[in-house]
């Protein structure tokens, strides 16, 4: 196996849900709508890279994450998987692959189980791979992700059962058994907003810690400061697209599309004295099924020309920083 | 003169099923004026929520309350949760997180707006669904959307129709608990533009409760800052990001990332005390990066520090220097 390709390519991805007609919709042959979740987004990640995916909800963010890992399947498009095509690949051949990606939820409250201790949270991925060798090979495992995850001495823990943990204990214990297997692909879905604001940077610091070890991480936030402060790159979705990517510093610095303006123009800011002049987008971002015609997002940009209802821009290179891209037809 | 609401001394305990009781509550006291905006910021758990439904009338019957509300100087508390009720959205309204809890889903937003003033006696028939169409103007939604039911509506357009249900009876505190959290951040930055509007041109008084302490910046004139149960600090907005009197309040700050700030943020060690059993010394000793042998052993009240200001640390009482 290469290790010297990019770890993940996703190449024109395409994943539609197709919407239930109900009886008389069948009945009277009407067209079968889809929600086009994701409309053709390209992107890559390297090892040690930490690239965050941010938009509001529906932009098709978890919808892409999923994608990537095959929890949801595409309709058209490519993903390699440290050089191998695992688009169509099928689950026999995907298995070995599997326990070198791994996900983590938002909801450390929901993923673990709470039958589970701690230590058989952590030995189930070993357990389900087949790996780890002997038993007590299995429990030096566990000890050994416990401390990755700063939760020390790793005895304290391992008998303990998620209610006797605190929210940012069971994030650390849900990290714990996504590592055990020594992933290469991380895929973290909103991994800190569900926890408190004072154990949240702890968390995001662990997971800079694991990406500084090697380790690819693609993370999925609504939350830009978040994004700006732990990502190495940011692409920025809207409607099933990436509209914006970059540096994350270039995109939040010297951002070129007009969403990605309006959208950290209204991030509130910690500082009383740096009220922003917040540009405040109307209305909400339409539904998936109905995307505009032209630049999906020209309805409530509010830079639009005439030329923004007919021309579906493409990424091109804008801004200064390195491999900053836009899709806008006036940015640049 | 005295205050629009003042709240003095609210203690909330609740029964535990298991026996004792948890002091979530713990002596909160705080002032708003006519079109000012308060924002009662903290982590779970830390008596904030708790502290807005003991003033509201609202508490589950295993708590136990004491403290008084005085509105424009009369304890509406004083016959407890029966004496609250002739003024709770009369003169205090309230807007919950998930605005699709508030409103009934088998109404349209229209009826159950107008059955609302139509209960309090405000309007009836016509005048009355020309008042809601009034209301919905005022909060940005289209008149003719008032005949849509609750599920038609995007979140944020839900969170706006739970304002206009907010505001029919022309309240003069509006409590909004965690108005904007489960909102994206374009959304948020409109309920936060409407209520910002509602408090300017209405002189309507806020009482903000969030964890989200960006929001309170950028949104209120002052803030109190709860930890344990127990308001820690208070003064204005500007004051408390640029000059925190409290170890937590600096702490929580440098914990909140920021678009622009250098440097990532850092967390706060360890965990809040448990409040089913009684508290030695500062609640904030175990976690605070400046505790000395006073504060393991002496509570510290909320002090008065000049200036509209207060804070409940020992520090404060230290000349500069010497810890």
């Amino acid at each position: 196996m290469s290790s010297n390709g990019r770890l993940l390519e996703v190449d024109d991805l395409v994943v539609h849900y197709p919407i239930p007609r109900g009886l008389f919709g069948s009945a009277a042959r009407r067209p079968q709508q889809v929600v086009r979740a994701v409309d053709g987004i390209s992107f890559s990640l390297e090892r040690g890279e930490l690239l965050a995916l941010v938009g509001e909800s529906g932009c098709g963010k978890t919808t892409t994450a999923q994608t990537v890992l095959r929890l949801v399947e595409p309709v058209s498009g490519r993903i390699a998987f440290d050089g191998t095509d695992i688009t169509t690949l099928p689950n026999r051949a995907l298995r070995p692959l599997r326990k070198r990606m791994q996900i983590i939820y938002q909801d450390p409250y929901e993923s673990l189980d709470p039958r589970l201790s701690v230590r058989a949270t952590i030995e189930e991925p070993l357990l389900i791979h087949h790996a780890g060798g002997s038993k007590r090979e299995r429990a030096e495992l566990a000890r050994d992700a416990l401390e990755r995850v700063e939760l020390t001495p790793p005895e304290l823990f391992l008998g303990r059962y998620p209610h006797e943990l605190s929210g940012g204990q069971r994030q650390r214990v849900a990290i714990a058994a996504s590592i055990v297997l020594g992933p290469e692909l991380l895929v973290a879905d909103e991994p800190v907003s569900m926890l408190d604001v004072s154990v949240r940077a702890g968390v995001l610091a662990l997971l800079d810690r694991l990406r500084k070890g090697g380790l690819g991480i693609l993370m999925i936030t609504h939350d830009l400061s978040t994004a700006a402060r732990f990502a190495d790159r940011i692409a920025v979705m809207y409607l099933g697209r990436i509209v914006e990517e970059g540096p994350a510093a270039s995109i939040v610095d010297d951002p070129q599309h007009p969403y990605t303006k309006a959208l950290l123009s209204v991030v509130p800011r910690r500082d009383p004295r740096e009220r922003s002049r917040p540009q405040i987008l109307k209305g909400e971002a339409p539904d998936a099924v109905r995307i505009p015609p032209g630049c999906r997002f020209h309805p409530r940009c509010p830079v639009a020309i005439p030329d923004c209802r007919e021309i579906d821009p493409a990424l091109e290179p804008a801004g200064s920083g390195h491999g900053h891209r836009a899709a806008c037809i006036l940015a640049g | 003169m005295s205050s629009l609401l003042e709240v003095e001394e609210l203690n909330v305990w609740f029964d535990l099923p298991h026996g004792g009781t948890l002091h979530a509550v713990q002596g909160v006291s705080f002032t708003l004026d006519r079109g000012e905006r308060l924002g009662l910021v903290g982590e779970s758990g830390c008596g904030k929520s708790t502290t807005v439904l003991g003033l509201l009338g609202l508490l589950p019957p295993s708590a136990e309350l004491s403290g008084r509300v005085l509105l424009d100087g009369v304890d509406i508390l004083a016959g407890g949760e029966e004496s609250v009720r002739p003024h709770r959205w009369v003169d205090l309204a309230i807007v919950f997180q998930g605005a699709m809890n508030a409103l009934n889903p088998v109404q349209t937003v229209q009826a159950q707006i107008a059955e609302a003033l139509e209960v309090h006696g405000l309007a009836s028939g016509r005048a009355a669904r020309a008042r809601v169409g009034e209301l919905l103007e005022s909060v940005g939604i289209p008149r003719e959307r008032g005949e849509r039911y609750p599920h038609e509506f995007s979140g944020g357009m839900r969170q706006r129709a739970a304002i206009a249900m907010a505001l029919a009876c022309n309240p003069s505190v509006l409590v909004a608990d965690e108005p904007t959290t489960a909102l994206d951040v374009m959304v948020q930055a409109q309920i936060l533009e409407l209520l910002d509007a509602l408090c300017r041109d209405f002189g309507l008084a806020l009482l903000l409760v969030t964890h989200d302490l960006p929001v309170v910046a950028q949104l209120c004139d002052r803030s109190a800052v709860m930890y344990a149960g127990e308001i820690v600090e208070h003064g204005p907005v500007d004051a408390l990001f640029h000059d925190p009197r409290h170890p937590y309040t600096r702490l929580l700050f440098a914990a909140t990332p920021d678009l622009h700030a250098n440097g990532a943020p850092v967390s706060i060690p360890g965990a809040p005390p448990r409040l089913d059993r009684p508290l030695v010394g500062c609640p904030f000793h175990e976690r605070c990066d400046r505790a000395f042998g006073r504060c393991t052993l002496e509570r510290p009240l909320l002090r008065g520090l000049g200036g509209e200001r207060a804070a409940a640390c020992h520090l404060n009482d230290v000349p500069a220097g010497v810890v």
